[in-house]
């Protein structure tokens, strides 16, 4: 266990560090530059500017003054948000899309394992294909049509809450149920493959056999392996709900970390894009590793190796 | 038993969802409650760069700044294109506009307390001024004596550079030529003062990473409103300054400045009560605001034209006929008429109506679609005949291409060429038109104070804004000798010359002057239209 921990860790350093050469080697692809203004600048402040961000050194050099901030936690300023450090901005953004990300992976879950359980339980029944249908048309609404659908019913129409902003205490709300809302359609359908699947194993006939009743069966013996697949599916999940979905934290205008990202792309922010990316990637790995620790613990089958 | 339980259940949840929604709907609105304490809602479009006048370079700053800062002279309450004084109670030139001498308010105070002198406007020009901040906008000041010089690192001395204390409330501006136009331009934050005593205290004058100044707590300004609070992303919160020297005049409490990118969410935000005014509204919406005579609804006109850029340095477009063509067969008033639709002006020239009163921008640009068809021919492409493939760049935006795509249709129509629309990000499409990498191409320029010189002086060759190739000797020395001519009435005439030779050679094919469409709650009193969008928010109100 503490080697396959120790091995695992090595090998999210080197990913994080690939993550940060391949951002930073493609941002200098990008055409454009990293310091664009409509109007044209003097030489001079061209001069000035470039030299304030290192941009006038080789690339090579940059990748490793790049590389020894991420390695020194010691981060660059962003481009565009003069003075304000990269993980100054993520500090600011991220427990905006967290919060917003928790919520809706609970609404997600809370949606979707039950529908999902319902279809499985009653295969080809009305139950299921409703089910079914509602999880279809979850995986088809887009958030940005859903997104400002919920804020006009239960903000504009209703005004049970407001339709943008980071103030109230209840502004989580509608932002984490657009999410949540697609989420658990996709939960939905794993859980009822998976489940249909599980309940069809020799293992359920035996207990079955044995006299344990339906609930034990499902809840005790089915749920354990059928939620495998649903939680593989949810580590790279939850660290994207975490992180933010750009276009739900514009529809309802929430300072967190994704309006930050695509901004800073267009921005050619490219210190802002690659902190972000590392971030990103630091998380997926995390919580990979999470989900692999809970799979063990849930299927003895699964050992952990390094 | 059981159904008992069922229909008490169902009870409890109907009665707790009426609960909730009472409770709910009878909470007041981020408006009611700022009306109430006096605070102003803003929507502020992007979350600003900065708040330092000398680094920042957007629209979201320009916003905050005429709150927090106060330049010599400052935008009239009943007018915020006029002049009124500011940081300077008085002003003086000396009849040819080439030395002026401002007299600084006795009572001028920083939000800390401490005076405004002379000093810190030294102070404020050698730093936007220094090679090494870097500002953007350091060109700005370029009609100060040796501004250029001091800036390009050729002069090292700053007190040869045109701006001296006669004491510490007097101080003299001595330009490069005479300038009319300087109290506009004096209300640019690029001239605003910055406080030496802080910047000082947190770090070196020309240091770009020397921010810390304009966080909240360090942040010290002299305008009406000082900073309360930024939240990055969230809002920009300023509160009255107590130390301002007209602050009896005040009457708002504070101003909430909220970024908010997306347009459709800025509309929504304001139905919903969170805003008393927004920046910007839907595009698609503002016919059905304007057929609804929405008392919300307003548009005011802008200091602002879009254009497209022929790039002359490839063919076919060397040839003055190919773009004199281009220019008549574009139909603006069907443009603004029917896909606009928001009280923008059809283009007639470069220079927008109302820049001054005793301009009148030359009518050049009209629709003629035989003329252009004969100019076409006389070119060598009868009917069009032979003419080449070419591109309308675009920045990626549905508004552009689809004006672009009206342009295409109008030159296949009457001139039967054929035009292809590409887009482009707005990072590279800068970087295109600064490499004369077109062959046609939409932009746009904003006036930054009320003269034709802020549209005219780019089209001289060479200037990094002129994008296009395009160069004519007569034209570079029309604009010079405006520089230098003292007389108001003449300098105009000549500028009229200027912009009527450019616009008969067409380089750039104007289309339309824009305007600002925006929504604002009947109760805010005072925010007046401004062509500069200037604002004088001493004089706005709340009286619901």
């Amino acid at each position: 266990m503490i080697r396959f921990l120790v091995s695992r860790f090595v090998q999210g350093v080197v990913v994080i560090l690939a993550v940060i050469t391949i951002t930073f080697t493609l941002s200098q692809m990008v055409p454009g530059g990293a310091i664009r203004n409509e109007r044209n600048v003097s030489e001079e402040t061209k001069k000035a500017q470039e030299e304030y961000f290192g941009l006038n050194k080789p690339w090579i050099v940059r990748l490793g003054l790049t590389l020894k901030h991420y390695v020194t936690l010691d981060l660059p300023d962003s481009y565009h948000y003069k003075g304000r450090g990269v993980d100054e901005i993520i500090a600011s953004g991220f427990p905006v899309s967290a919060t917003v990300g928790i919520a809706a992976l609970v609404i997600a879950l809370g949606i979707g394992v039950p529908l999902g359980a319902i279809a499985a339980l009653r295969p080809n029944t009305l139950e299921d294909r409703g089910s079914t249908l509602v999880a279809t048309l979850g995986i088809c609404t887009p958030s940005m049509v859903l997104g400002p659908l919920i804020a006009m019913l239960f903000g504009l129409k209703l005004r049970w809450f407001n339709v943008a902003g980071w103030f109230d205490s209840t502004d989580w709300v509608l932002p984490a149920l657009t999410l949540g809302v697609i989420y658990s359609a996709y939960i939905a359908r794993l859980a009822r493959g998976s489940l249909r699947e599980t309940l069809a194993q020799e293992f359920i006939r035996t207990a079955r056999a044995k006299g344990a009743g339906e609930t034990s069966v499902v809840f005790l013996h089915a749920m354990k392996l059928a939620s495998l697949p649903v939680l593989n599916f949810l580590g790279p999940a939850a660290a994207g709900l975490l992180t933010g979905s750009f276009i739900v934290e514009t529809i309802f205008q929430l300072p967190g970390l994704g309006q930050f990202f695509i901004a800073a792309a267009t921005n050619g922010d490219h210190q802002l894009t690659i902190a972000i990316s590392t971030f990103y990637a630091a998380l997926i790995v995390s919580f990979n590793l999470l989900v692999d620790i809970l799979q063990a613990l849930l299927n003895p089958r699964i050992r952990l190796h390094a | 038993m059981q159904w008992l339980v069922r229909i008490l259940i169902l009870i409890a949840a109907v009665a707790g969802i009426a609960w909730f929604h009472q409770v709910r709907t009878h909470r007041p609105t981020r408006v009611e409650e700022a009306n109430r304490k006096g605070i102003l809602l803003l929507g502020n479009g992007t979350e600003p760069a900065t708040l330092d006048p000398q680094l920042a370079s957007g629209q979201p700053e320009h916003m905050i700044f005429h709150s927090i800062f106060e330049g010599l002279i400052a935008p009239a309450a009943g007018n915020p294109d006029g002049d009124a004084p500011g940081a300077a109670e008085s002003w003086t030139h000396d009849g040819t506009f080439t030395t002026w001498t401002f007299k600084l308010q006795p009572q001028g105070r920083w939000s800390d307390g401490s005076p405004v002198t002379t000093a810190d406007f030294l102070f404020a020009y050698q730093r936007i001024l220094s090679p090494k901040l870097g500002a953007d906008y350091a060109t700005m000041l370029y009609p100060l004596l040796n501004a250029e010089a001091y800036h390009s690192g050729k002069l090292k001395d700053f007190t040869q550079v045109g701006v001296k204390a006669l004491d510490d409330h007097t101080l003299q501006v001595t330009l490069t030529g005479p300038a009319p136009y300087l109290p506009s331009m004096l209300k640019h934050y690029s001239w605003f003062p910055v406080p030496k005593h802080v910047i000082e205290k947190h770090g070196k004058i020309d240091d770009r990473g020397n921010t810390r100044w304009t966080r909240p707590g360090n942040m010290v300004c002299n305008g009406t409103f000082r900073l309360k609070s930024w939240l990055v992303n969230q809002n920009v919160e300023v509160e009255r300054n107590p130390h301002y020297w007209d602050a009896a005049s005040v009457k708002l409490n504070g101003i909430v400045f909220l970024p908010i990118v997306s347009d459709t969410t800025e509309e929504r935000a304001f139905l919903d009560g969170q805003l008393h005014a927004t920046l910007t509204m839907p595009l698609a919406k503002i016919p059905v605001y304007r057929e609804k005579k929405s008392p919300f609804f307003h548009s005011d006109p802008l200091l602002s034209v879009y254009f497209y850029r022929c790039n002359v340095t490839r063919k076919p477009f060397d040839d003055v006929n190919v773009r004199r063509a281009l220019a008549l067969a574009i139909d603006r008033e069907s443009i603004t008429r029917n896909i606009l639709r928001a009280g923008q002006k059809p283009a007639t020239g470069l220079t927008p109506p109302g820049t001054l009163a005793d301009y009148h921008t030359p009518d050049v640009m009209r629709f003629d679609p035989a003329e252009a068809k004969r100019l076409l021919a006389a070119a060598g492409y009868p009917d069009g005949e032979g003419f080449p493939v070419f591109d309308i760049l675009i920045n990626t935006s549905e508004a552009h291409r689809t004006l672009a795509e009206a342009v295409q249709a109008m030159w296949k129509k009457h001139l039967n060429i054929p035009v292809r629309v590409l887009n482009q990000d707005w990072g590279v499409n800068l970087d295109s038109q600064r490499k004369l990498d077109y062959d046609v191409c939409r932009a746009a320029w904003v006036g930054d104070y009320l003269d034709p010189s802020t549209f005219l002086a780019m089209w001289q060759t060479g200037d990094g804004n002129n994008n296009t190739g395009w160069s004519s000797p007569r034209y570079d020395q029309l604009i010079s000798q405006s520089f230098r001519e003292g007389d108001a009435a003449k300098r105009l005439q000549i500028l009229k010359e200027a912009e009527t030779l450019m616009l008969n050679e067409a380089p750039v094919l104007p289309v339309y002057w824009y305007t600002h469409s925006y929504l604002m709650r009947p109760e805010v009193k005072g925010l007046l239209p401004s062509l500069l969008e200037h604002r004088c928010y001493k004089a706005v109100e709340l009286k619901p």
